[in-house]
């Protein structure tokens, strides 16, 4: 008969607070609030300070738009629907996730990254729709900064559901506080572009 | 039986020189961490006083010229920005780092990556923005393509300053031990809670008008004034209220080592949060970029209307640390007080930090006619140099902890006297001087009534002092390092979490 001898080896690092993600991420979107809030602000700073004049249909209005540029409202109000849908998949993606269902969550996280692909596109559309020079003018300078940063924020909100994506195929569904933080990433992300769109495309 | 071969889990041979480079490059633990910001903003210092000191000399004879006119505003804007992210900011985001996951009995700091990587972008932002201004850039430079640098190195600085701000944040609200709520946690842990929400709400504003301040000067247009209007844009957060943020810190080290100088539980702890959150109410003026000054004229209505957002956006901050220092107060009457030698450098830089808000609310009386003058860079001054008196106590009192070595008494005691001499000396003058009319950002061709050279003497003097100290603080530091006496478990009988658990100090 052998004996077994059994060594009893140090106990391991305590698994990390999970909910750190979800407080990390919420600390990181009221960042990204004020950064994008921050620049509206600018925004509305310069279309204020702009001179009058009398519009098309005699309304007086501040000369801050230049007359030869066309907002393409279809391809920005597209791309405002497109986020919302985003945020629908994302929370899709929680939903499968509490009920360990990989195959759901890794094609609601897959929808949600290409949902960000999609409206990265969109964007693309608008400038090139626009067809403005980035030097052209104060407008135009100011509405390539305002758009180029929610567009970085959209890419990382891409990247954030390809890693979301990744580990829910990989079967770590245990993590189902990254979902959660995912989900919550592009809430954030519709409602800066909400704001960004509304002051931006529709109030110009 | 059989035997099975395990393999040691201890090192047996010593790191190598290159081995330890790459440990502390790489390094999660968050002293490094710490310890490599706190390393950075010393350097950052040392660069600032010197500077500070050659403006200064250059002021002393107001027709003298030691340094081209056309680089003082960029080097008044080099000890501005040094200031507030060279100094303040990574200094008690360092600070913080170290000694806060030990507060809360954390095994680690969250997200040590990313604090990690704050350091990264923090050290090589403010580099850039150093150099750039060294090689004709920063704001009103003539070298357009190092006026890019320079924002972008601020826009790194910024983010990495939000990166360790994310990690403060999360490790106080989620890693906290078993058993240790909010309402229980030491007031540094709280006091770092309430700095990284402000500065987590406010460096973000800043953030996305140097993105449009960048694009706009890269791109050649001057909606936002070109080299020129940088400071217009962005020079709110290189001043106060915003900098009262930056040293949010400050207080909860006094209040942190109050209750153990007194020997006494610190009573009405929720004053003491209460006070740190007053002082981190400068916030509301920071997002509004706009300065509140008192107009006292006209009818009884028109000086409450003058009143009210003045008081708000100067006073109220003002309010926080004399709460803190009235239940310090109360601490020290209730118990049986032991002054131990950090306290002295701490309570010294508070009472500093204290002048410099106050300078701020008098500068903001309209009346008092000091808009454009000097007051204002001693205000700066007098925050700038005694978070530093601060810091200086707070490496005095958790230095053990984080080396194993005592401070020698006699040094820290020293050089927190004579800091504050220095700062005195350094802004006092200028507070004078401001009410003589001498201008801001100017270093030649001034004059006003008064003994003009000997303020602007007296102040280059304080600012010389205080790079001897600095200097004279390094040294202690690497000699307590490499000889001083080794520290006790618990060396001032403080009783605190970070003092019982297992840190193992390196």
């Amino acid at each position: 008969m052998s004996t077994a001898a059994t060594r009893t080896l140090p106990a391991g690092p305590q698994p990390a607070n999970r909910n750190s993600l979800i407080i990390g991420t919420a600390a990181v979107s009221a960042a990204g609030t004020m950064l994008m809030f921050g620049m509206l602000a600018v925004w509305f700073k310069f279309r204020d300070a702009s001179p009058l004049r009398t519009d098309a249909k005699g309304k007086l209005i501040h000369d801050w738009l230049p007359s030869e540029i066309k907002v393409p409202e279809v391809a920005a109000n597209t791309l405002m629907i497109t986020m919302v849908i985003a945020c629908i998949m994302a929370q899709w993606g929680v939903y499968s996730a509490r009920r360990n269902d990989s195959s759901h969550t890794t094609l609601a996280t897959l929808i949600t990254g290409f949902i960000g692909v999609a409206a990265i596109n969109a964007q693309a559309a608008i400038y090139m729709q626009m067809d403005m020079g980035i030097r052209d003018g104060a407008y135009q300078t100011m509405f390539y900064a305002v758009t180029g940063t929610m567009l970085v924020l959209l890419s990382s909100g891409v990247a954030f559901s390809l890693v979301a994506m990744f580990r829910a195929t990989a079967g770590r569904l245990g993590d189902k506080q990254v979902m959660t933080a995912h989900a919550m990433y592009w809430y954030f992300l519709t409602v800066v572009f909400c704001a960004l769109w509304f002051v931006v495309y529709v109030q110009k | 039986m059989s035997t099975v071969e395990v393999p040691s889990l201890t090192h047996s041979s010593h790191p190598t020189t290159l081995g330890l480079t790459g440990d502390w490059l790489t390094t999660t633990d968050h002293r490094r961490i710490g310890r490599m910001f706190v390393g950075g903003a010393a350097v950052w210092l040392a660069t600032m006083v010197v500077v500070s000191t050659i403006l200064g000399a250059e002021r002393i004879a107001s027709d003298s010229s030691l340094i081209p006119a056309d680089s003082v505003l960029q080097l008044f804007s080099l000890v501005r920005t040094l200031a507030s992210f060279g100094v303040m900011i990574p200094l008690f985001i360092g600070l913080a780092i170290i000694i806060v996951p030990m507060q809360v009995g954390a095994r680690a700091i969250s997200f040590a990556r990313v604090a990690l990587l704050g350091f990264y972008l923090w050290l090589i932002g403010s580099g850039l923005i150093v150099g750039a201004i060294a090689a004709n850039g920063g704001p009103g430079g003539g070298n357009a393509q190092m006026v890019d640098l320079y924002l972008i190195g601020l826009a790194l600085s910024i983010l990495g300053a939000l990166a360790a701000s994310v990690s403060l944040f999360t490790t106080v609200l989620t890693a906290r031990t078993a058993g240790l709520s909010l309402s229980d946690a030491p007031m540094l842990a709280w006091s770092s809670l309430v700095g990284a929400t402000a500065l987590l709400l406010t460096l973000p504003v800043m953030l996305g008008t140097l993105i449009f301040a960048a694009v706009d000067h890269h791109y050649e247009r001057i909606a936002f004034g070109g080299n020129e209007g940088v400071m217009t844009w962005l020079g709110w957060a290189f001043t106060q209220p915003q900098t009262f943020i930056y040293i949010v810190v400050a207080l909860g080290v006094l209040a942190d080592m109050t209750p153990v100088m007194a020997r006494a539980k610190q009573p009405l702890r929720g004053a003491v949060v209460i006070g740190l959150g007053l002082l981190s109410t400068a916030l509301v003026g920071t997002v509004a970029q706009t300065t509140h000054s008192l107009n006292w004229s006209g009818s009884i209505t028109d000086k409450a209307k003058s009143f009210v957002p003045y008081a708000l956006y100067n006073l109220l901050p003002v309010l926080g640390i004399v709460v803190v220092l009235a239940t310090a107060l109360l601490a020290v009457m209730s118990g049986k007080p032991k002054i131990i030698a950090p306290y002295f450098p701490t309570a010294l830089g508070v009472g500093l930090i204290m002048a410099g808000m106050l300078g701020n609310a008098v500068q903001h009386i309209e009346q008092a006619g000091l808009a454009g003058t000097v007051f204002d860079e001693a205000a700066l001054t007098y925050l700038t140099y005694g978070s530093v008196l601060v810091a200086w106590g707070a490496l005095a009192f958790w230095g053990p902890r984080i080396w194993g070595k005592m401070l020698s008494d006699v040094a820290v005691v020293g050089l927190g006297v004579l800091g504050f001499v220095a700062t005195v000396l350094a802004s006092l003058p200028y507070y004078i001087a401001g009410f003589a009319n001498q201008p801001a950002d100017v270093a030649s061709d001034f004059d006003y009534s008064g003994p003009q050279s000997l303020w602007n003497v007296l102040s280059t003097g304080g600012h010389a002092l205080m790079a001897l100290c600095v200097l004279a603080a390094v040294a202690t530091v690497v000699r307590a390092r490499m000889s001083g006496a080794t520290a006790t478990e618990d060396p001032w009988d403080a009783r605190t979490l970070e003092w019982s658990v297992d840190g193992g100090a390196r």
